[in-house]
């Protein structure tokens, strides 16, 4: 793990850099979040305040202040992907993870949320692990997959 | 100069006027929802929309400028449609049981809807109900009432510096709250209040403190005192109807008498006995080498602001408790013994224009038994305008009436603690006389009055010049303390409050302060200066009396334990 030091060092003391600084600091994480003593330290890094930084991690889906699972599913919810039935997909992982959009595993191994297109509209419907997009999804598929995921943790 | 119409009318007004301005020159109402006076424009809530000859939108009259030759339609048919939407819209995501809420009758949502003719909504409600934030003892957040407006971001961020407030989420999401969704408290607030007076709605609002007043009141066990700050006899009057800037000093003091308070003394003498005590402190610090620059500690909310931004530098600050605090700690021991009453039989009540002093009131440094507040309940000029209204007091009318002895004689110098500047200049009074052993021909430090930022003065003191300086906001007084703090600071003594304008702009005084009303305040402040027979603290003979009585001489050992104080870094 990267400490958050050695990310802050890399750029100058400036407000514009805060969005580059939460989004390689929160990849570089194990559980892909920006905690709050995170918040606190890149705050006084750039000296911008508290409330501005977490009002920024807010607004993009792609940040959060909450731990996440070490494997982050996103299953793509738009008109391509859902006139394929990405509904059955999504229903599926809600099944066999026992956990609803946003939501945690109890093990914190994976992390469910719906996300708009990931550019695979030609083999809809898809998701994406982390930084992994599978395609022309079944639901058997899905179960697979996951299984494979759980394995990989033994 | 521009030249251009408004429903019709010929307007002429200078470059760079947005179409709001030029309007309200011309008396042609447009109506704004997230538009305050002296703050920034945000074009958040979009009530105050136009429609443009030859364009196909609406535009926000707040923040268009207007240009050469353009005809505008304030009201057309499309507008006031847009605009009843809009309203419709918000009312529909906010918690609109206004019976239920403080801000009823004087809420610029409602007033809103009232005036645009809304008496039923379209569209259904979609508020999901939020808790509220109300684990502090000085103000409530109550989020479901929130418009997001931004208004409180903006002074929290911009005239005080704290950035407590933000935007968290998107879309239709958003709400404002501190950092990490948490609520407020004194690790990162300092209860100004200065969110609170700019709210449209009654999504910020001081702690009602006026039950356990009527109780105190109703028990006859109690002997029930209360004191009134210098600010609150220049701006109570608005709440009660009268233009900003009335004195209404007596009427005041009658109308607490009415209430049922067994006596109503006025906090301009501890005003006067603090300038003995801290000029008397700043005398020892220049001659015995103490830490100087002396900074002035009778504003909560800048003592708040440097124990968590500035800890290194809180031995700059004159260690003497407010006036509402030295009135506390007089009233459970001299006046106790003086009135032969026990002190916990006293109740003191506080009428100030601040909220901050609601939560200096429960420091427990400010308890001389270690166990009690000096101070039972503190009360903004709101709160009391409310218990006054309650009782169905004709204000205007009530004959005036003097404050109580023993705390009855008071000066000029007191009555001005109440604007920025007016400390100082209180102290200059006392302390010029006191070293130079000379009379002050001209009572009136000028170049420290006014709602400039900062200010400056320079006096001879003892055969040296020296320099002293006045701040208000606390986005100000962060300068100071930087100085203080990088040790470049060129004053001997520094005056810090907290608001702007001082206390007449503090955060419990009547809703609607803006630039125009401060300086009102300032001036009928002065005007009661002027017009008092005594105008300098040293020469008030019932505070020399009080030192030869009880508390021996300024920083007195006795004065020590009853009026000084201490600091503490917070943690952050
Ligand atoms: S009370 Fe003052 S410091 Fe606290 S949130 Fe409101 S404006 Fe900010
Ligand atoms: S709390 Fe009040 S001032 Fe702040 S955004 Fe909400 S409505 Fe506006
Ligand atoms: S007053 Fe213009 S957008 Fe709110």
């Amino acid at each position: 793990m990267i400490l958050l030091n050695e990310i802050l060092s890399k750029y100058p003391k400036e407000q514009e850099y805060l969005i580059e600084i939460l989004l390689e600091y929160q990849t570089s994480k194990k559980n892909h979040y920006i905690s709050s003593e995170d918040v606190a330290s890149i705050s006084k890094y750039l000296g911008v305040p508290e409330s501005q930084v977490c009002s920024v991690i807010s607004f993009y889906s792609l940040l959060s202040m909450k731990p996440k699972g070490k494997y982050v599913i996103q299953v793509c919810h738009d008109v391509p992907c859902f006139v394929n039935d990405s509904t059955s997909i999504y229903d599926k992982l809600v099944e066999i993870l026992e956990i609803n959009d946003g939501e945690t595993t109890k093990d914190n191994l994976f992390t469910l949320e719906i996300t708009e297109c990931l550019g695979r509209c030609n083999e809809a419907p898809a998701m994406r692990v982390n930084n992994l997009v599978y395609v022309s999804l079944t639901p058997a598929k899905v179960e697979k997959i996951i299984n494979d995921l759980r394995g990989e943790k033994k | 100069m521009i030249n251009f119409k408004i429903n019709n009318i010929d307007i002429a007004c200078e470059e760079n006027t947005t179409i709001l301005a030029a309007a309200r020159q011309h008396n042609i109402d447009i109506p704004t929802l997230c538009n305050y006076p002296d703050l920034e424009i945000k074009s958040e809530c979009r009530v105050c929309v136009v429609e443009i000859d030859g364009r196909k939108k609406l535009f926000t009259s707040c923040s268009t400028i207007a240009t050469e030759g353009m005809i505008i339609n304030t009201n057309s048919p499309k507008v006031l449609n847009a605009r009843k939407t809009i309203i419709e819209l918000i009312l529909a995501n906010h918690d609109a049981s206004c019976t239920a809420c403080p801000k009823n009758l004087n809420c610029e949502l409602q007033s809103l809807a009232n005036k645009l003719g809304i008496d039923d909504n379209r569209f259904p409600t979609v508020l999901e109900v939020k808790p509220l934030d109300n684990k502090n003892p000085v103000l409530i957040r109550n989020i479901n009432r929130c418009i997001k407006c931004g208004r409180c971001i903006d002074v929290c961020k911009n005239v005080q510096s704290m950035s407590v407030l933000d935007v968290m989420g998107r879309s239709k999401d958003i709400e404002i709250t501190p950092a990490y969704g948490k609520f407020l408290s004194d690790e990162y607030c300092v209860y100004c209040g200065q969110c609170a007076s700019v709210c449209p709605v009654g999504a910020i609002i001081e702690k009602d403190d006026t039950d356990p007043v009527w109780e105190a009141i109703n028990n006859p066990h109690l002997h029930v005192v209360v004191q009134v700050a210098p600010a609150v006899r220049v701006s109570l009057g608005e709440e009660m109807g009268m233009e900003a800037g009335s004195i209404v000093t007596g009427k005041v003091v009658a109308a607490l008498k009415y209430l049922g308070f067994d006596a109503v003394y006025d906090t301009d003498f501890t005003a006067d006995l603090t300038i003995l005590e801290e000029g008397t402190e700043l005398i020892t610090r220049v001659t015995t080498g103490g830490t100087l620059p002396m900074m002035t500690s009778c504003c909560p909310g800048w003592i708040s602001f440097a124990e968590q931004r500035y800890p290194e530098i809180l031995d700059h600050l004159s260690t003497c408790k407010s006036p509402q605090q030295m009135f506390g700690a007089l009233a459970k021991s001299y006046y106790a013994e003086k009135m032969e009453l026990k002190p916990k039989d006293i109740f003191v009540v506080s009428i100030m224009p601040c909220t901050a002093k609601k939560y200096e009131s429960q420091r427990v440094e400010m308890r001389i038994d270690n166990v009690n507040p000096d101070v039972d309940v503190v009360l903004t000029t709101r709160e009391l305008s409310k218990m006054i209204k309650q009782m169905g007091i004709n204000f205007e009318s009530i004959e005036e009436v003097p404050f109580d002895k023993p705390f009855g004689i008071t000066t000029g110098a007191a009555a001005i603690f109440g604007a920025t500047g007016g400390v100082m200049e209180a102290a200059l009074r006392t302390v010029y006389e006191i070293v130079n052993k000379e009379e002050l021909t001209n009572l009136d430090f000028k170049s420290v009055r006014g709602l400039e930022g900062l200010k400056e003065a320079e006096v001879e003191l003892g055969g040296q010049k020296v320099k002293v300086a006045v701040a208000h906001t606390l986005e100000n007084a962060k300068l100071m303390c930087e100085q203080v703090k990088a040790g470049t600071s060129p004053y001997t003594f520094i005056e810090v409050m907290c608001c702007p304008g001082g206390c007449i702009g503090g955060g419990g005084q009547p809703y609607g302060t803006t630039k125009e009303v401060r300086q009102k305040r300032i001036d009928a402040i002065y005007s009661v200066d002027e017009n008092m027979e005594i105008r300098k603290s040293h020469k008030n003979p019932d505070i020399l009396a009080l030192y030869e009585d009880y508390l021996e001489k300024p920083n007195s050992h006795k004065a020590h334990h009853l009026l000084h104080t201490y600091y503490h870094a917070r943690k952050k």
